[in-house]
């Protein structure tokens, strides 16, 4: 087990490694400097800007460098936050991201969990058809449409919640919710279906053959079962938290780090895009790490190699 | 391969059906958006601007007072073209690169997969941003960015259906008959993918208009004056408290059609492959 966890943590070094060279020459290829503004800098000023910033060094010297700061930890200065560094500013906006992820996360697995067993549950029944009808129209709205609705009802309409900024506890409803009903329809549907699946098995049969009630069946042995496939989406669902997290963050004015990395696009502030794309890279591997880990517990058929 | 009984089983899922229908009504639209269109999709009229609903515009004008009716099925024919021609060449790249992967196996596989798992670590639209950081943020170049991203899954699903596929007996029988792999690939192993296939491109097409739509609306995507339902939507969020009319139809086009692919895409599964029952 222990092997396991350290096997999977080394093979994250090259994915990041990977990830850290992709988008260093990615950002590298861009045309035009950082610098270059519409209005042009006196050359010797600009000077001074390149060599601060090691622009002025060859190609392979400036990857050589950036990966030296990022085996410490460092991830550079910012171009547009000036005396900023890039670990600041995720230092600043990481946690926000990770407060709205994890509230989001909550609520597509409550909300998703339970609908989807109560579909499997009464397969066919008006309630299954009306739910999952509910959880493909859930899958199918954009987040930023869905944010915006919420916003016109919530906000303006009835003015039960701030339509923007994260500071009490009410703030941060409308961008939750906005962030995880997509999550929770998805998941929804997946629970559904893993559970129709599952009771179609032989030890449901064998289990209703010794006279246990519907709901003992439901409960002790097919829930048990059907979860796995749920689990297994929780690692790609990180990313998809990840995603939404820029749109929602963007409409509901969050100073998370997506929204940093949307103003660091629009500004070419090339180290904060690579920062941040590194940690979100950094998010998702360790997300998938813990799902694998979260299988063993559960399901102690599956071995770890 | 089609089953002989795709049709009949298909016809019955009432709401695969409807869906099949708006889908056709969007492509038409699409392509005779200018035939059908009041007016033209960037005419001016300062003077009513922002107008709500009526009958002269059916769904109000925008803040230069162009009619957002027309200015939707503009947007209808961007949107649609981006999708449709984003979830084929994902569908093509992903293909080829998955089936050589799971075809090839042993080193070849592994090292092609473990390419393809580096990308898997950056989310979609990350990846689809950075990549127009790059190429720029026209039509062609979030078209490009699309497809550069759609194809990863795409070849993760196709190298598992030709790992299972390649072992069949058939497969055995023709390559003891001498028969070339390009052949055997092409020939025995493919077309049995082609219910996936088609299955998964049905689901490739929402999330391609989902990721262009994201992205325009963060402005970060189509450049004026190619309005996508995106584009639009993100003019209306910026009226959003006094104008709603200006999100709310762009939105419901993008949910609509969404649903619309998700219902045909779930139809579609389950009508060819009545086994599997798995959200994809």
């Amino acid at each position: 087990m222990l092997l396991f966890i350290l096997r999977r943590l080394l093979w994250a070094v090259p994915v990041l490694w990977a990830v850290a060279t992709l988008t260093f020459v990615m950002m590298h290829l861009v045309p035009g400097g950082p610098f270059d503004r519409e209005k042009k800098l006196p050359p010797e000023i600009k000077a001074n800007i390149e060599a601060k910033y090691h622009l002025d060094k060859p190609f392979a010297v400036q990857y050589g460098l950036y990966l030296k700061g990022l085996l410490k930890g460092d991830l550079g200065p910012s171009y547009k936050y000036l005396g900023r560094t890039v670990n600041d500013v995720i230092a600043d906006t990481l946690p926000v991201s990770i407060q709205l992820g994890a509230l989001a996360l909550f609520i597509a697995l409550v909300l998703g969990l339970l609908a989807g067993m109560a579909s499997g549950a009464f397969a066919q029944t008006a309630w299954d058809k009306t739910s999952m009808f509910f959880a493909t129209a859930g899958i199918s709205i954009p987040n930023f449409v869905l944010g915006a609705f919420l916003i016109l009802v919530f906000s303006h309409q009835f003015k039960l919640f701030p339509p923007a900024l994260w500071e009490d506890a009410r703030s941060v409803v409308l961008p939750a919710f906005a962030l995880g009903l997509a999550p929770a329809a998805y998941i929804a549907r997946l629970t559904r279906s893993s559970i129709l699946e599952e009771k179609h098995r032989d030890y449901v049969r064998t289990a209703r053959a010794k006279g246990l009630p519907e709901t003992t069946i439901l409960f002790r042995h097919v829930l048990k079962n059907a979860i796995t496939p749920v689990i297994t989406v929780l690692g790609p669902l990180a990313a998809t938290l990840v995603t939404g997290s820029f749109v929602i963050e963007f409409i509901f004015s969050v100073p998370g780090m997506g929204k940093f990395f949307i103003t660091a696009v629009t500004n070419r502030d090339y180290p904060l895009i690579m920062g941040v794309t590194l940690v979100y890279a950094l998010l998702v591997v360790l997300a998938n790490l813990l799902v694998d880990l979260f299988y063993t517990v559960i399901d102690p058929r599956i071995q770890l190699e | 391969m089609i089953q002989p009984l795709f049709w009949p089983r298909f016809r019955q899922d009432r709401l695969a059906v409807a869906s099949l229908l708006l889908i056709a009504a969007l492509l038409l639209i699409a392509i005779f958006g200018d035939v059908i269109a009041p007016y033209a999709h960037d005419l001016q009229n300062t003077d009513n601007n922002l107008a709500a609903p009526n009958a002269q515009h059916w769904m109000g004008t925008d803040a230069l007072g162009r009619d957002l009716f027309s200015r939707l099925i503009y947007g209808t024919r961007i949107s649609m073209a981006v999708s449709l021609l984003t979830g084929v060449s994902a569908l093509l790249l992903g293909t080829c690169y998955g089936a050589v992967s799971g075809y090839a196996g042993g080193r070849i596989d592994n090292a092609m997969m473990r390419g393809v798992d580096v990308l898997y670590a950056i989310p979609d639209l990350l990846l689809i941003i950075l990549i127009t950081v790059l190429i720029g943020r026209g039509v062609s170049g979030v078209f490009l960015a699309l497809s550069l991203v759609g194809w990863i899954t795409v070849a993760r699903l196709i190298r598992g259906e030709v790992l299972r596929l390649k072992e069949n007996a058939y497969v055995e029988a023709a390559r003891a008959f001498g028969v070339k792999d390009v052949r055997i690939l092409l020939k025995h192993i493919l077309p049995n993918t082609f219910g996936v296939l088609i299955v998964t491109l049905t689901f490739r097409i929402p999330s391609a208009i989902l990721a262009e739509s994201t992205l325009s609306f963060i402005g970060l995507g189509l450049t004026p004056p190619a309005a996508s339902w995106g584009t639009l939507a993100n003019e209306g969020w910026k009226a959003l408290k006094f104008y709603p009319h200006l999100i709310f139809f762009p939105g419901l086009a993008i949910f609509m059609t969404m649903l619309a692919f998700n219902f045909l895409g779930d139809g579609l599964r389950d009508a060819l492959d009545p086994k599997q029952n798995k959200v994809s």
